[in-house]
This record gives C-alpha cells, sequence and structure tokens, in this order.
C-alpha cells in the first residue's frame, strides 16, 4: 500500500556476522523503488542460503511491489513461515501473507519460441487454407441467397418492399454526388493521357473514342463497383456484424424470422438496382468529363465529340458494360452480408470483418471483371 | 469489520449537481468516503449510481459543487495533478474494460510499464503476482479478454485496477453476471484485498448479497441525492417506501437469511 510517509531510499543489507545470516529490509520498498531493489535483490539471492532470516522493522512503507521482492528473496513458502513469529506494523501481515499465497502458485508455462521457418510456412499454409474456405462458404452463401429469392418471389406478401426502398436509398440515391464527381475526374484523366499520346501520331479526334470506350466498357461500372464495395460492403458488414454483437441475429431466428430474408434480399436486391444505375451515371459523368477536357484544350467542341461517339461506338459496348452492373451488385452485396454473419460476438470483430468485407468484394470486382473481358474478347464482342 | 476504521475521508462530494439536457440526475448531493471502508451505493435503475461513480473518479464533471479526491479538489487540478492523482485510484468498470488487443498480462503491465517506469520483464514479473491476487490461474495471463469468461474478465479487470497499488478502488457492480458461487468468491476477494491492503472501496451494485457480506456502510441514493449514508442496519430500519421495498422484499430478506446463516 502506498503511504504518505516521504520515499526514502529503500535498502537492503546482509548481516553475516552471527550464526545465521540476517538480511536488514529498510526505507520505503515500493513500486518507485522496484529496479533499484530489483538489482539488489537479484544480487543478494545468490549468497544468502536457507537459513536467512528476515528483519523487516526498519521498512517505513511497503506495497505489493515491495512484498513481491521480499518473496523472491525468501522465497515465498519460507516468507510464509516466517511470517508468524515477526514483528511487523499492522496491516503488512497481511499484505506480506496475501502476497506470498499469491506467489506460491505455479509459475506459467512459457510461452513457445518461434520456429522462424517453420512459422512462416504454417502462415502461408493457413492463410491459403482460409482463402480456400472463403471462397467455398461465399459459393455457399450465394446459394443461400438465390434460394431465398426463389421462395420469397411466388409470395408477394413475403416481399420486404419498405426495407429494400430504404436501402436502396441509403446505397444508392445517397451514393451518386460521389460517384459522380470520382468518374467525372478520371474522365477527365483519361482524355489528358489520350490526348498527351494520340498526339504524337496526330490523331487526338481519337481521344473521343478512348474516353467513350473506356467509360462504357470497363470504367464505368468498375469504379462504380469499386465505390460501392468501399461504401457499401463495409456497411452492411457492418450493420449485420453488430447485430451478431447484439444477438439480434439470434432473435430473429427465435422468433422464427429467417435473417436471411429479412436482412440479405432487401440489402441485395437494393444493390441490384442501384448498381447499374450508379454505372449509368458513372458513364456519363466519365464521358462528360473527357468532354470537358476535349472542349477545353483540344478545340473538339461537345457537338463534335457526341457526333463521333454515336458514328465511331457500337451500342454493344454499352449493354456490356451495364450488364455486368447486376453481377459485380450480387457479389458485393453478399460478400457484405456474409462477412456480417461472420462476426463473432466482439465490437474488435465487427471491425475486422468489415476490412475483410471491403478487401474481398474489390478483389472478386477485379477478378469477375477480367474474366469477363477474357470471355467477350473469345466471343469478338 | 468496524464500520468507520477511522473517520478522515477519502472522498467527498459536496453539493454535486449533475444534469444532461434538461433532465437532472444529482441536485445537491453530499457524500463521504471515510478510509479503509467498503461503501456500498444503492438505488434504483436510473438513479444515477453510475453517474456518480463516474463524477468521484473524474469522468463526468458535474454542472455545480465541489468532488475532493484524496484530498485534492478533483475539477480543479491542472493535467498533470490530475494525472498523478488518477494513478492513486484504481476503478473496476462494469464489462471489465480490458483492452481487446492486449493479453490479461499486458493489460495488468501497462500502467506498470507507462507509469511506474519499469521495463517488460519487471512489469510482466509483478502483472502475474496481481493476476495471481486477484485469484486467476497463471495461464490466464497469455489469453485475450475474448478468450475469458465473465467471471475470469472481472478478475483480470481487478488485477489491472490494482496494478498501481491504489489507495482507493471504485467497483461498478463487481457481481453483475456473475453466477452465485462466482458473485461470492469475487466478494471475498474484495474482503480479502481490503484487509491486506488497507483499501478503501467504493461499489455500487445491485446484489444484495454483496451488501449483507462485505458492505461497511450503504449510501441510498434517490430523489437526486443520498438519502441516508449509514451501517446496513440503520439503513434497512430507515422510514422510507423504497427502502423497505428495497430491503423488506422477497430478495433483501432472502439475502439477509443468506448473511445470517453464514455469520
Amino acid at each position: 500500500m502506498v503511504t504518505n510517509t516521504p520515499d526514502r531510499a529503500a535498502t537492503i543489507e546482509l548481516d553475516a556476522a552471527r550464526g545465521t545470516p540476517l538480511l536488514r529490509a529498510g526505507g520505503a520498498w515500493t513500486l518507485r523503488h522496484y529496479h533499484e531493489l530489483t538489482t539488489k535483490v537479484d544480487a543478494l539471492r545468490t549468497q544468502v542460503g536457507d537459513e536467512a532470516t528476515l528483519d523487516l522493522s526498519a521498512l517505513t512503507a511497503l506495497d505489493t511491489a515491495g512484498a513481491q521482492l521480499l518473496g523472491a528473496l525468501a522465497g515465498p513458502r519460507r516468507l510464509q513461515a516466517a511470517l508468524a513469529d515477526m514483528e511487523l506494523a499492522p496491516g503488512r501481515r497481511e499484505l506480506l501473507a496475501a502476497v506470498a499465497d499469491a506467489m506460491t502458485a505455479p509459475p506459467p508455462p512459457r510461452a513457445k519460441k518461434p520456429r522462424y521457418l517453420a512459422d512462416v510456412l504454417e502462415h502461408i499454409g493457413e492463410a491459403t487454407a482460409t482463402f480456400w474456405r472463403h471462397i467455398a462458404d461465399l459459393l455457399v452463401f450465394v446459394g443461400a441467397v438465390l434460394d431465398g429469392i426463389a421462395r420469397t418471389v411466388p409470395h408477394p406478401r413475403r416481399w420486404r418492399i419498405d426495407a429494400t426502398v430504404a436501402m436502396l436509398e441509403q446505397t444508392g440515391f445517397n451514393a451518386v454526388p460521389i460517384v459522380a464527381l470520382l468518374t467525372f475526374l478520371v474522365g477527365a484523366v483519361v482524355a489528358f493521357l489520350g490526348a498527351t499520346v494520340l498526339a504524337y501520331f496526330g490523331a487526338t479526334i481519337y481521344t473521343v473514342s478512348l474516353v467513350t470506350y473506356a467509360f462504357l466498357r470497363e470504367f464505368g461500372v468498375l469504379l462504380a463497383a469499386i465505390l460501392m464495395a468501399g461504401r457499401t460492403a463495409s456497411s452492411f458488414a457492418a450493420q449485420i456484424g453488430s447485430m451478431r454483437v447484439n444477438e439480434e441475429i439470434d432473435a430473429l431466428s427465435v422468433l422464427g424470422l429467417d435473417p436471411l430474408e429479412m436482412l440479405v434480399l432487401p440489402r441485395v436486391l437494393a444493390m441490384m438496382l442501384a448498381l447499374p444505375i450508379l454505372t449509368f451515371i458513372a458513364m456519363v459523368c466519365g464521358i462528360a468529363g473527357g468532354m470537358t477536357v476535349c472542349a477545353v484544350s483540344l478545340n473538339i467542341s461537345p457537338g463534335m465529340f457526341l457526333a463521333t461517339i454515336q458514328n465511331e461506338i457500337d451500342p454493344l459496348h454499352f449493354y456490356i458494360g451495364l450488364g455486368k452492373a447486376p453481377i459485380f451488385a450480387f457479389l458485393i452485396a453478399a460478400i457484405g452480408c456474409l462477412e456480417g454473419f461472420r462476426v463473432g460476438g466482439s465490437a474488435q470483430s465487427v471491425g475486422e470483418h468489415t476490412t475483410s468485407a471491403v478487401v474481398q468484394s474489390i478483389f472478386t470486382v477485379i477478378v469477375v471483371d477480367a474474366i469477363a473481358a477474357i470471355f467477350c474478347m473469345e466471343m469478338n464482342w | 469489520m468496524s464500520a468507520a476504521k477511522s473517520t478522515d475521508a477519502v472522498a467527498e462530494a459536496h453539493g454535486v449537481r449533475n444534469q444532461f439536457g434538461a433532465q437532472v440526475v444529482h441536485d445537491g448531493l453530499d457524500l463521504t468516503v471515510r478510509r479503509g471502508e467498503v461503501l456500498a451505493i444503492v438505488g434504483g435503475s436510473g438513479s444515477g449510481k453510475s453517474v456518480l461513480l463516474r463524477t468521484i473518479i473524474g469522468l463526468n464533471r458535474p454542472a455545480a459543487g465541489t468532488v475532493r479526491l484524496l484530498g485534492e479538489d478533483l475539477y480543479a487540478l491542472d493535467e498533470e495533478a490530475r494525472t498523478r492523482l488518477e494513478r492513486r485510484v484504481g476503478v473496476l468498470f462494469q464489462q471489465g474494460a480490458l483492452f481487446s488487443s492486449l493479453s490479461v498480462a499486458e493489460n495488468v503491465a501497462l500502467p506498470l510499464i507507462e507509469h511506474a517506469r519499469l521495463d517488460a520483464e519487471e512489469a510482466a514479473r509483478l502483472a502475474a503476482l496481481k493476476i495471481a491476487l486477484a485469484g486467476l490461474p497463471p495461464e490466464a495471463g497469455d489469453k485475450l479478454p475474448a478468450q475469458l469468461s465473465g467471471g475470469m474478465i472481472k478478475r483480470a479487470a481487478l488485477a489491472r485496477a490494482l496494478a498501481l497499488d491504489p489507495e482507493i478502488l471504485f467497483l461498478d457492480e463487481p457481481t453483475a453476471g456473475l453466477d452465485p458461487i462466482g458473485a461470492a468468491a469475487f466478494d471475498r476477494l474484495i474482503l480479502t484485498l481490503r484487509d491486506a491492503f488497507g483499501l478503501t472501496v467504493f461499489l455500487v451494485t445491485h446484489d444484495l448479497d454483496t451488501l449483507y457480506t462485505i458492505a461497511d456502510r450503504v449510501a441510498v441514493l434517490a430523489n437526486k441525492r443520498v438519502l441516508i449514508a449509514d451501517t446496513l442496519e440503520k439503513v434497512a430500519d430507515a422510514q422510507d417506501d423504497w427502502i423497505r421495498e428495497y430491503f423488506h422484499g422477497p430478495r433483501g430478506r432472502a439475502a439477509e437469511a443468506a448473511a445470517a446463516r453464514t455469520s
């Protein structure tokens, strides 16, 4: 216990003049002097045999830290035994007894030693196994969601219109400004890049095709999907995850309600409606960004820009871009919800799975987009 | 256990007023915690027990009134003096509030390393002692808070609260959520530690058994102030409807009978 006695230096002396060596502890044996006392005690411990007796009459202050050192010096069992016939200030005996009792507990087993290379291999193996397990889980979950949709569609009473519309506002409508602004800027950047490179060949007019082609086919849907992965997959995971922490998901099941139907289907459907719309907005804004750059620095007027699009660009590109949107939307929403359901009980887990939802959905979107590109190439689309 | 080992005050609240928006929780509240006693705060849900605890430990500045903790005017201190004072106080939060990214031993060692300037090995040795004092098995030190049961979380949090050998220990519902065996063991642990370290204990509780086993004095919080603060017998006999209902309702009688059997 800390007392108000002014802290004097703590001392420990070995008096070996008489028959049994005597250890005289004095001053303040407190946390403040723990470091210096540890050094002294460690040095003395080798010198004292089993016979030494303790004299604590000169102690001015003692706390658990000091008591621990006395225990370490004399050995907890001997300290316990010696307590009975020692003269001590009131309160000290109880303190020393409690500490000595606690110290007689067996020491904890030491943590296992690191095995460098083996640990690295173990980690790689675990990560690989986790990766495959995540893919398998995602496929199972996708199946469950499709099954849920199939079961719900024939029963209009079970359609969660309100929840879906609320989710549509959250994931779609509220995301319009950020999607519009970012794609406009990326459109401008692509136009600048194109203009710089194509100027070498005197083909600056093809900047129009570059921007339009890129945004209709790839950039519109990809940028919108990546933004949604960051914005919506994370929020789905956090919403469902905190419901899990709160045991709300269990409460739903106990009430005989299907969490999949109540929570997942509205989110997936809202996302599948929102992302195509956002993709369309992304395409328009990206092309507008390119058009602005063309008008300002390349002397291609908006009228000429639009005429070029009409003459040069096959609408097929637009359909391919837009066609990918619902697929990406489904995957992003499914991953977000699945990670939410994976949350295990603590707030920390919510954070981990939210991060994981974003990483996985961006990863999945890009992988699926690459597969789609190869497919379209083979089909000559 | 004697009701008042000495009468000097470890913590005092004078004319404390707490309000959140239009809702007044405390008004003109006075309370004194004496050195070496176990003072239990009881009161209905929403009577502001936890708010009072937070006010006395410096987490909730009152709208009016003064709080003196260990002889210092808590809310008038500068930053540095506040920190020095806070080192002399241990707090056990209701959910334990263990740092979830650190193991139990690291949780306990953290204040030792930060405040007592110990190196990691010394801190680990002392942390192991505190963990043992709190009645946890040694292997619990390596576990993360998420791996512990409710009772072990409370004990681990107690070990952390005891890390710097506080003079006064604040406990917010220490036995809430524990099974009766665990709760009784925790009560005994608090008594043992109080006797061994001469601690002053301030606890907020709903647990009548805890009141009967460990409380030296009981303060009843009602009508925005401390209605009465005295020994359990005197409080239980007070002429107040809520107090009668509290101590002489079916649960109160059962706890009293249980306490009478064991003592």
